[in-house]
């Protein structure tokens, strides 16, 4: 079996903790370096930011970001050879697989807020956007009250279904509210009229529509149920260490003209597997957060920018 | 009624489905069973053993894991095996511990329960004078398990032993709940992405229900080829 | 090990303002007896008929019911909940099928039958055990009295049948009351899908799981109990299940 080295590399690896390095590493970098691999946390089905192409590999905005982390990673721990390993997640298991060990980073659409913060910490932010529900245009759903005493679908795990459920008490809705496991299942719930909405953020909500089958059916809705809230990678709490390089790494990228340039190739020009174009031209918030960099959890703050 | 479904999916995403989802079935349920049998073994061994304690923690360690549900089992592990792995090993950082080493873990804890109680049964069914003689003939009580004791008890419980692992494979389906790959897992994720519910599930159930059906066959037939000698 | 612990928690308010987090899988637990009652209810109605038709001497009856055991044995329940849930609404006409997906507790009847059919197929496994433990005489009396062959079953065979496979079926009921947890994948909201959500909400993983934990061990020690008494209770003096 293919994961037997892997546990015995591990296991040694431990074993060998022993041995000085010429400076303290500590946390992450110092897991990193010892087995010799990091391990990234991937979505299926969070287009752009991180899915699964025809072959089955994680692609997307988030993960090339990751990608870019790595080499930095590589170049701070001045190893030779890096392995990747990747590892998929879901809204619901990011957070509990980040804090016991399984992922060192996750590249995805999650989203960065302060109460997460009090159990995971994020890098620079990557991208804003706000909660919305898409809906069939012949359901008429235009208000976040027009979903009186229907069923409607959000992923678990996500600040959308929290939000949703806070909604629902607030404003005595009665919406009976079903938690899907990622994102496809839950579009799909619509498509299949399961479901009349599906909670989300209106970035993803936009790739859903635009890879259905008949994108013209479906409409977002324009209230909304947050303010456009950032999305970070992820990555351990209380490493200080490796929080330098990650943010060493993703501030150097977006203040070049490489963040720009991989926000076009994801939003702007076509993208596997079907060769959407999303035309989503870069937020006024977005870029002015790219030329000054901030992990900040307050929707309020990037406004300000 | 079947007019708008394209089965086409199906042949399209076999190798998928069979190289990627089917392995990983397979060798879950037999490392899980090889697994579970060995462990088993032990806490039966232990339960019937002369010494009360052991006999305690073995009869509370079954009693816990045949009233939790699986999925519960599951959940607990995939999160909880890192932890242990630190305090295990003693690192600093829980352990990175992938999906299917999470799996495995989980299943063979899990059904380490059931085929103890198979293994017990079956030990117990061995005629006394089995155990009387060898202790007669000079031999220790491991070389008794070994030589005289287990043999046979495995034999004639062999049935009941393939019968919980058919249910084993079927079990492994549940590892669906936290997105892993396995069969079950690779057929909704092509359905899901095709938005082929239908096709895909159908056939899964159809692949399942072969397999067991062939499997169960195969189990009657060793039944009715196995006398109970005693 | 860096993991926050909070077990006041579980007095805290939940996100869905229906009150505190100990409310959430409280109302888990409520919804998984409630679907493990019906879903018995299901399996020992339908398990007896086909646990009786086994054990009938026409060749027919005995071979729809060999189908019907080997039909929900073979499949894992998940698959047969999905069947259920996602493809039946699909091949059913259109209008039908749109009712069947916008019914308001859908996940609820999906589980309870789903599960109740998996469950019958047991259940009639072990009656025809049960049966076939029974001396052969008892039937052959039957017939001698003058019983027809349902009369014989209803006031002659079923009855010590039933007391026999008590503690088997028991250890059904308890496999019942565990498989509604397969039913978290169609949304059933049932105990372990409130712990799982209680976990997601506040990130308390090791709180959520301990509790759900807990009140499954409670389910288990009520229910053994019960059917002890019940046992007991039923028992015939001087057979063999009696004590």
């Amino acid at each position: 079996m293919k994961h037997l080295p892997m546990i015995g590399l591990a296991l040694a690896a431990v074993f060998c903790a022993g041995q000085g390095n010429a400076e303290e590493l500590t946390g992450t970098l110092k897991n990193i370096k010892e087995t010799g691999a990091i391990t990234l946390g991937y979505r299926e089905s969070s287009i752009p930011f991180s899915y699964l192409d025809d072959n089955q590999k994680p692609i997307g905005f988030a993960m090339d970001i990751c990608y870019k982390i790595v080499d930095a990673v590589k170049k701070e721990l001045k190893l030779d050879k890096l392995e990747v390993k990747l590892n998929p997640v879901t809204s619901s298991t990011r957070i509990p697989l980040m804090a016991n060990g399984t992922i060192d980073l996750e590249c995805g659409s999650t989203t960065n807020n302060a109460e997460r913060q009090k159990q995971i910490a994020f890098t620079n932010t990557h991208f804003l956007t706000a909660s919305r529900f898409v809906s069939k245009k012949a359901s008429k759903l235009n208000s976040i009250d027009d979903l009186k005493g229907k069923t409607v679908v959000s992923t678990s795990g996500s600040t959308n279904i929290k939000q949703l459920t806070e909604a629902n008490a607030a404003r005595n809705l009665a919406v009976n509210i079903i938690a899907a496991k990622d994102h496809g299942e839950a579009f799909l719930m619509v498509e299949t009229d399961r479901a009349v909405a599906f909670v989300m953020d209106d970035i993803l909500l936009s790739s859903f529509i635009a890879g259905s089958k008949e994108p013209d059916a479906y409409v977002i809705s324009k209230e909304a149920f947050s303010k456009p809230e950032p999305y970070g990678i992820m990555l351990r709490k209380d490493d200080p260490a490796f929080k330098k390089v990650v943010d060493g790494a993703t501030a150097a990228l977006y203040q070049t003209g490489e963040g720009q340039k991989l926000y076009d190739k994801w939003f702007m020009e076509k993208i596997a597997p079907k060769g959407l174009n999303l035309n989503a031209p870069i937020s006024p918030e977005l870029k002015s957060e790219f030329a000054h960099p901030t992990d900040s959890p307050d929707p309020d703050f990037y406004k300000a920018m | 009624m079947f007019a708008n479904f394209d089965f086409d999916v199906i042949r399209r995403s076999l190798a998928y489905l069979f190289f990627d989802g089917m392995t990983f079935t397979l060798t879950l349920t037999g490392l899980s069973a090889l697994g579970g049998l060995i462990f088993g073994t032990l806490i039966a061994l232990m339960r019937l053993s002369g010494f009360k304690l052991f006999g305690r923690i073995a009869g509370l360690y079954v009693d816990l894991m045949r009233s939790l549900p699986l999925v519960m089992v599951i959940f607990w592990f995939y999160f909880l095996v890192p932890y242990i792995g630190q305090w295990l090993t003693g690192s600093s950082r829980p352990i990175h511990v992938g999906a299917f080493a999470s799996s495995l873990i989980t299943f063979v804890i899990f059904e380490a329960a059931y085929f103890s109680e198979i293994m017990r049964a079956g030990i117990q069914s061995i005629s006394r004078g089995q155990p009387a003689a060898a202790q007669a003939l000079g031999l220790t009580y491991s070389q008794t398990m070994r030589y005289v004791v287990l043999p046979q008890a495995f034999r004639n419980m062999l049935p009941v032993l393939l019968t919980q692992t058919i249910v084993l494979f079927q079990d492994t389906s549940l590892v669906y709940v936290l997105s892993i790959p396995d069969f079950l897992g690779a057929a909704s994720k092509v359905a899901q992405r095709d938005g082929r519910l239908v096709e895909m599930y159908l056939f899964a159930a159809v692949v399942y229900f072969a397999i067991s059906c062939i499997a169960s066959f195969g189990v009657r037939r060793l039944q009715s080829r196995i006398a109970f000698v005693h | 090990m860096n993991y926050h612990w909070n077990w006041r928690i579980f007095w805290e308010p939940a996100p869905s303002g229906t009150g505190t987090y100990l409310d959430m899988l409280l109302s888990g637990l409520v919804l998984t007896i409630e679907t493990a009652i019906c879903a018995w209810i299901i399996a020992l109605v339908l398990g007896s008929v086909v646990g009786v038709l086994r054990t009938l001497p026409s060749k027919a009856a005995s071979w729809v019911s060999f189908a019907y055991v080997e039909f929900f044995r073979n499949m894992p329940l998940l698959v047969q909940l999905f069947l259920w849930f996602f493809v039946l609404p699909e091949i059913v006409p259109h209008s039908w099928g749109l009712w069947l997906k916008q019914l308001h507790n859908a996940p609820f009847y999906t589980s309870a039958i789903g599960i109740g059919l998996f469950m019958s197929a047991r259940v009639a496994e072990q009656l025809r055990a049960g049966i076939g433990s029974l001396p052969r005489g008892q039937k052959l009396a039957g017939t001698a009295l003058g019983l027809t062959t349902a009369q014989t079953y209803r006031y002659v065979l079923l009855p010590m049948a039933f007391r026999i496979i008590m503690p088997p079926l028991t250890s059904e009921f308890l496999s019942t009351i565990k498989n509604t947890s397969v039913a978290i994948t169609i949304g059933l909201v049932e105990l372990t899908a409130e712990a799982r959500s209680m976990q997601e909400f506040s990130f308390q993983v090791f709180e959520a799981f301990t509790a759900a934990t807990l009140l499954y061990l409670l389910i288990n020690i009520v229910v053994v109990t019960a059917m002890r008494l019940l046992e007991r209770g039923l028992a015939v003096p001087g057979y063999i299940s009696g004590k």
